[in-house]
């Protein structure tokens, strides 16, 4: 790196980013490039103005050195991801708001870029309201749960990879603690209907926790099938699989109608919704939450539909790959992936714009009932083609 | 545990002392009441339509005893009655009920017509069928975009309320005003039928005869909607008769009995049309019985316009009433969307009543819900509640 | 279902002399149209009247217990339907009750649909339904002192 900053192109340098011998990943990762990128220019802005006051001083030197370039390139990097998974978010609740208007015979949001800035003037009015606390809540239980759901929600999010360069960490067990940390919401949810002192509240906080736990059985050993079938954990490794071979859903079917519902029970979706049941009991367990924390649970609502969206992108459909196109793959992967995820949920919204509420025993039954044995029968298929050789 | 008393048992040598429980777990256990809690639906409640209140008590899930508590919109509309003259009640009437606000008006007309000893022209009381089908038709739609909500889908909602606009626009030809439309008047009806009345309310007819098909399809055919309504909210029709309960309510559990058909008003004998009943008992039950009664409507409506038609233009359509009406008591009966709704007329020869009492169906109704919530869920209180179809403006007066 | 326009025009006749029958004087017809019965019971035996009614004759829908302040003394009058027997018939049936001692036996325990008419009677009128089960303020509120629908509470201030 040249410490000579005599001309103002000296710092839009960009060298090699995997030369920089602090390099935190092992392949060539996209919003690390971005967000290197980013900071040599604010760094490398910042160490010439230092310059050209104090010619030769050791701050400007220490601004774009390997160290600090990878230090704060980390740094923007995290902004960077978050606010893409943000942004993705976003278009999946406009995209709700647009369906299912359109299915209700109405338009939906029509305010700004195609009623797009809507959802974000929404979000910033949540924000804004007053953020009452009844007195009797048990404080620390209240606060943190909430913190603990919206933030599960945020990590898994944030930690989905969007395309083979487009990835936080990529390790071999990348779907189980995925799957791990979105299995844990149940029961900050069990927590946080007790803690608001509220009969309502207790009465959601329990419905929604026994559902949840009681659909994560047959996520689970969904996920474990698919994982069977591609013989690895890690998601790229997956979605390589199916290039390979052909996207999962066409010999999983049942599989992947089963996970979609569970899906649809885990992310609290119509016709699963009993936790915000609002005609029986207002809004279930986040009854006593206002203002900037009940706008950040219903982000986290949609986080965590997002979330499964996109595990059955990557585990039926293919993930970032188009099939039959061949090389085009390399230049949009995470377009490919995003549009898949919303396409999914578009199937997620129609559901709830036909469907009533099912009730809570009901729920429990198909649960137990009907989708566990189907899971069951979807493991069976695999092994036994697995055996047969086929995959 | 052992429970039983081991004060007897005294320490020999030899032998172990007896465990002596701190606590008498068996009779503690039987003391305690197990775990039921008032359930408050309150007034400020998304699912009641109208300010009542619903207290339920519930047994972990199961409710075990129901209350209703009415009286939020008391206006105190008898009272207020007896201290205008006949004409200038007319408008009261109408906000008797304001989903369907030309059937009690209907019924008030009717009343104070048989204590004058008077009977409208025939072109007036087929208006009046045509004006109470189509009260009819939007009290029923209007009940069916709530039995949506309660039930969790918000897209029949919004599809019930878009075919109800086509009736309210209906209302608006024939008299003027959506709601609380002041149209019949003693002695017959404000006005005429307006031009191409007729060819607007047979093309609505047709048009519904058709559209209603999707809403019943997005509910029928959806095993989750159907499965919340079965077999809640059962009674015989012992039970059903004898609680005082009227309408499709009566209906769904088999009781044969229609107000139009049995005991016929305002030329309903000259129509030709069949009364859905159902032997079930059950939410569904009282749901279809609903939903036929629309598809009947449109019957009744379509035969009624074409005797309106066949009466001609020119016909009478409201006579001349004196304003004092001779002492007597009389009383009419009318099939309210809701149920059997009557008004008791006493007059005492002068210009205003005397005693004016109004039934409303749904009061009676309501009453019967704690028979019609027990045993079931909290789940399902909504939805049986939803079938008794609330107005408060008639239940409480 | 075709529509079965059951109605017999001697049923009012019938009626009327099965209840005269059983109850000799203390029932006095008034009056008598289509589908319709008037009559005036003695206080003491409404309750048995009634009860005749919903067994024998089969008329199980009481559709209202009304209350009316006649000045000198007060009224209540029933109407009693019947959906099997007698279809499409209503049964009217008027009591006198003293303004000193306004107590009249009550029906809630024949037909479940008088309770809340009843209810309603009595914090209307004042009228007191004896062996109702909860004979409490329904309508107006609990705290409410007056027997509002009474002659005598005026509704507005210059009568």
């Amino acid at each position: 790196m040249p410490m000579v900053y005599s001309s103002i192109l000296d710092w839009v340098n960009f060298p090699d980013i995997m030369a920089n011998p602090y390099y935190p990943f092992e392949t060539y990762n996209l919003p690390y490039d971005i967000s290197q990128k980013l900071w040599e220019i604010i760094g490398g802005t910042i160490a010439w103005l230092i310059n050209l006051l104090f010619p030769g001083n050791p701050v400007s030197e220490w601004l774009v050195c390997d160290m600090t370039v990878n230090f704060f390139a980390l740094i923007i990097f995290m902004i960077v991801v978050f606010l893409v998974v943000f942004i993705g978010i976003l278009i999946s609740l406009w995209e709700e708001r647009k369906v299912l208007g359109r299915t209700m015979d109405r338009r939906g949001t029509m305010v700004g870029m195609k009623g797009f800035l809507q959802c974000v003037a929404d979000g910033f009015k949540t924000f804004m309201k007053e953020d009452t606390q009844p007195r009797k809540v048990d404080r620390m239980t209240y606060m943190w749960t909430v913190s603990l759901v919206i933030g599960t929600s945020m990590l898994i999010a944030c930690m989905i990879p969007l395309s083979d360069r487009w990835y936080v960490v990529n390790y071999n067990t990348g779907l189980l603690l995925i799957m791990g940390l979105f299995a844990l919401a149940p029961f900050f949810i069990l927590v946080s209907g007790w803690s608001q002192n509220n009969k309502y509240s207790l009465i959601g906080g329990m419905r929604a926790a026994e559902m949840m736990i009681s659909y994560e059985i047959p996520m689970l050993i969904l996920i474990a099938t698919a994982c069977l079938m591609a013989g690895t954990f890690n998601i790229g490794g997956i979605v390589q699989a199916q290039y390979d071979t052909m996207p999962y859903f066409i010999p999983q079917c049942i599989g992947f109608v089963t996970f979609f519902v569970c899906a649809n029970a885990e992310a609290e979706r119509t016709p699963f919704d009993l936790a915000e049941a609002e005609s029986e009991l207002v809004e279930g367990w986040q009854t006593e939450y206002a203002g900037m924390k009940w706008g950040l649970i219903m982000l986290a609502d949609y986080m965590r539909g997002y979330v499964s969206c996109a595990m059955i992108t990557i585990l039926y459909l293919g993930g970032w790959n188009l099939p039959f196109i061949g090389d085009l793959n390399n230049y949009v992967p995470e377009l490919v992936f995003l549009l898949k995820t919303w396409l999914v949920f578009f199937a997620m919204i129609i559901v709830r714009a036909a469907l009533p509420r099912v009730r809570t025993d009901q729920i429990l039954n198909l649960g137990w009932k009907v989708f566990m044995p189907l899971s069951i029968i979807n493991l069976v298929i695999v092994l036994l083609l697995k055996m047969g050789g086929v995959f | 545990m052992m429970a039983d008393d081991n004060s007897e048992q005294t320490k020999t040598a030899g032998q172990m002392p007896a465990m002596k429980p701190v606590v008498d777990v068996a009779a503690e256990t039987a003391k305690m009441e197990t775990d039921k809690m008032w359930v408050i639906m309150g007034p400020q409640h998304p699912f009641s339509h109208g300010l009542w209140t619903l207290k339920i008590k519930v047994d972990g899930e199961i409710v075990t005893d129901a209350e209703p508590i009415v009286g939020y919109l008391h206006r105190g509309w008898e009272k207020e009655a007896e201290n205008r003259p006949y004409p200038k009640i007319i408008p009261m009437a109408d906000r008797l009920c304001y989903a369907a606000s030309m059937t009690y008006t209907h019924l008030y007309c009717m009343t104070v017509e048989k204590a004058l000893g008077i009977d409208p022209p025939d072109k007036a009381k087929y208006i009046m069928i045509i004006a109470d089908e189509i009260n009819r038709l939007q009290s029923h739609l209007m009940w069916l975009a709530a039995v949506g909500t309660d039930l969790g889908n918000f897209t029949v909602f919004l599809w019930a309320m878009r075919e109800r606009e086509y009736w309210m626009d209906m209302n608006v030809r024939l008299c003027g005003a959506r709601m609380t439309t002041n149209y019949p008047r003693i002695g017959g009806v404000r006005n005429d039928t307006p031009e191409l009345f007729d060819r607007d309310i047979i093309r609505c007819t047709e048009h519904f005869e058709k559209a209603v098909w999707d809403i019943i399809g997005l509910i029928d055919d959806s095993s989750i909607y159907v499965s919340r309504m079965k077999n809640t909210g059962i009674l015989t029709p012992e039970q059903c008769a004898n609680l005082g309960i009227t309408g499709p309510a009566l209906r769904g559990t088999g009781v044969d009995f229609d107000l139009r058909r049995d005991d016929p008003y305002s030329n309903y004998d000259q129509i030709d049309f069949d009364v859905p009943v159902l032997k079930q008992g059950d939410s569904y039950a009282r749901y279809m019985v609903r939903v036929e009664e629309m598809l009947q409507s449109c019957k009744i409506i379509k035969q009624a316009m074409a005797k309106v038609r066949a009466l001609g233009k020119n016909a009478p359509y409201r006579l001349k009433v004196p304003s004092n009406v001779p002492a007597g008591r009389h009383f009419a009966k009318l099939e309210d969307p809701r149920g059997e709704s009557m008004m008791y007329l006493i007059s005492d020869g002068t210009d205003k009543p005397y005693r004016l009492k109004v039934r409303s169906p749904i009061f009676v109704n309501v009453s019967a819900s704690r028979e019609l919530c027990m045993g079931c869920r909290i789940a399902d209180v909504p939805a049986i509640m939803a079938m008794i179809d609330m107005c408060l403006g008639e239940t409480d007066r | 279902m075709s529509p079965i326009r059951e109605y017999d025009s001697s049923w009012e006749g019938d009626i009327e002399n099965k209840l005269t029958e059983k109850f000799g004087d203390k029932i006095k017809f008034t009056g008598q149209e289509i589908r319709r019965v008037y009559a005036h019971v003695e206080r003491d035996a409404i309750f048995d009247v009634c009860k005749f009614l919903n067994d024998e004759l089969s008329f199980e829908h009481c559709a209202n217990v009304i209350g009316v302040d006649m000045k000198d003394y007060m009224q209540v009058v029933y109407h009693i339907d019947s959906y099997t027997t007698y279809k499409g018939e209503c049964v009217e049936l008027t009591v006198d009750v003293p303004n000193d001692d306004p107590h009249v036996k009550s029906v809630s325990s024949i037909w479940g649909g008088a309770n809340w008419n009843e209810r309603e009677t009595w914090e209307l009128f004042g009228i007191v339904f004896d062996g109702h089960p909860r004979l409490e303020r329904l309508l107006t509120p609990e705290t409410y002192e007056f027997f509002p629908f009474r002659k005598s509470y005026k509704l507005r201030g210059w009568e």
